[in-house]
């Protein structure tokens, strides 16, 4: 999964999936979250972000729904939650949509004049 | 005869940054012909546009500081126009020009086209820059709130022909 999709304005509510994700760090995080479970300290030593910071980000992304969470042991791993990400995904996808439509276009465009040839 | 590659859906939008865009697919056709396609206002007017909606303006000036304007009617959203001019040009390989969708006057970008051909197939990016990121994501959400889709029956449209001359 890759999260470099994000960082938008549109949104002017503020707990919503695309004001979680206009925040650098935050995706950073779901960025390392994206390979699997981690728990805070692992994210700590893999970031250039102190734990303070880590834990906020994630309260945030927890809010959302972008991020969900479970106890191990004494640990509490963090873990994306990838429907929470179909919003934005879809935001983008209306846009490749309609490139894909144009280039396919495109692409037929080119077979018949060349075969005209 | 050897099929060709069924190469639809196949274009990658990815964001490079807050201000940019960028799109890339493969075509089986040489460079030259690709980038001939992009900047003939004959040609343009056979893949640009909107689906069924005639382009009302395609204009195409291939010089530096040549303009280009295109526009089509659409029967829902009325018409759409956009424009721009060459900044670049070095063909088959590299078109750059500005455009803008004229309704927001200040949402013009730089456009950079790069064609790159091996063994007959070649890799078609446009970098799209943008000044600020609300520009850029308003750009991106004009894509959908045109309506700019395409029907399915008219993409079977263009197989069905590809078959037939292929």
């Amino acid at each position: 999964m890759v999260i470099y999709l994000v960082g938008m304005a549109r949104a002017a509510t503020t707990a919503d999936a695309f004001n979680a994700v206009a925040e650098p760090r935050r995706r950073e995080i779901l960025d390392a979250l994206a390979d699997g479970e981690r728990s805070v300290t692992d994210l700590v030593a893999t970031l250039p972000v102190s734990q303070p910071q880590v834990s906020k980000h994630l309260k945030v992304l927890r809010e959302v729904g972008l991020v969900r969470s479970r106890s191990v042991g004494r640990q509490r791993l963090y873990r994306v939650e990838p429907l929470a990400l179909k919003p934005i995904h879809d935001w983008l996808q209306d846009y490749e949509r309609m490139w894909n439509e144009r280039l396919d276009r495109l692409d037929g465009y080119l077979y018949q004049i060349q075969g005209k040839e | 005869m050897t099929m060709p590659i069924d190469r639809s859906g196949s274009a990658v939008v990815t964001l490079p940054s807050h201000t940019e865009i960028l799109i890339t697919r493969k075509f089986d056709a040489p460079a030259e012909l690709l980038f001939e396609v992009w900047t003939t206002p004959e040609h343009i007017r056979n893949w640009w546009g909107w689906e069924r909606d005639e382009m009302t303006v395609c204009e195409f000036d291939l010089r530096v500081g040549g303009k280009w304007r295109f526009a089509a009617g659409h029967a829902e959203y009325g018409e759409f126009a956009f424009s721009g001019e060459c900044l670049e040009i070095d063909p088959p390989n590299r078109l750059v020009s500005t455009e803008t969708f004229e309704p927001f006057p200040d949402s013009k970008a730089v456009n950079t086209l790069t064609l790159e051909e091996e063994d007959g197939v070649t890799t078609m990016t446009v970098h799209v820059q943008h000044e600020t990121k609300e520009a850029r994501d308003a750009h991106i959400g004009s894509g959908m709130e045109s309506g700019l889709q395409h029907s399915l029956d008219r993409i079977d449209e263009i197989l069905a022909t590809e078959r037939e001359t292929v």
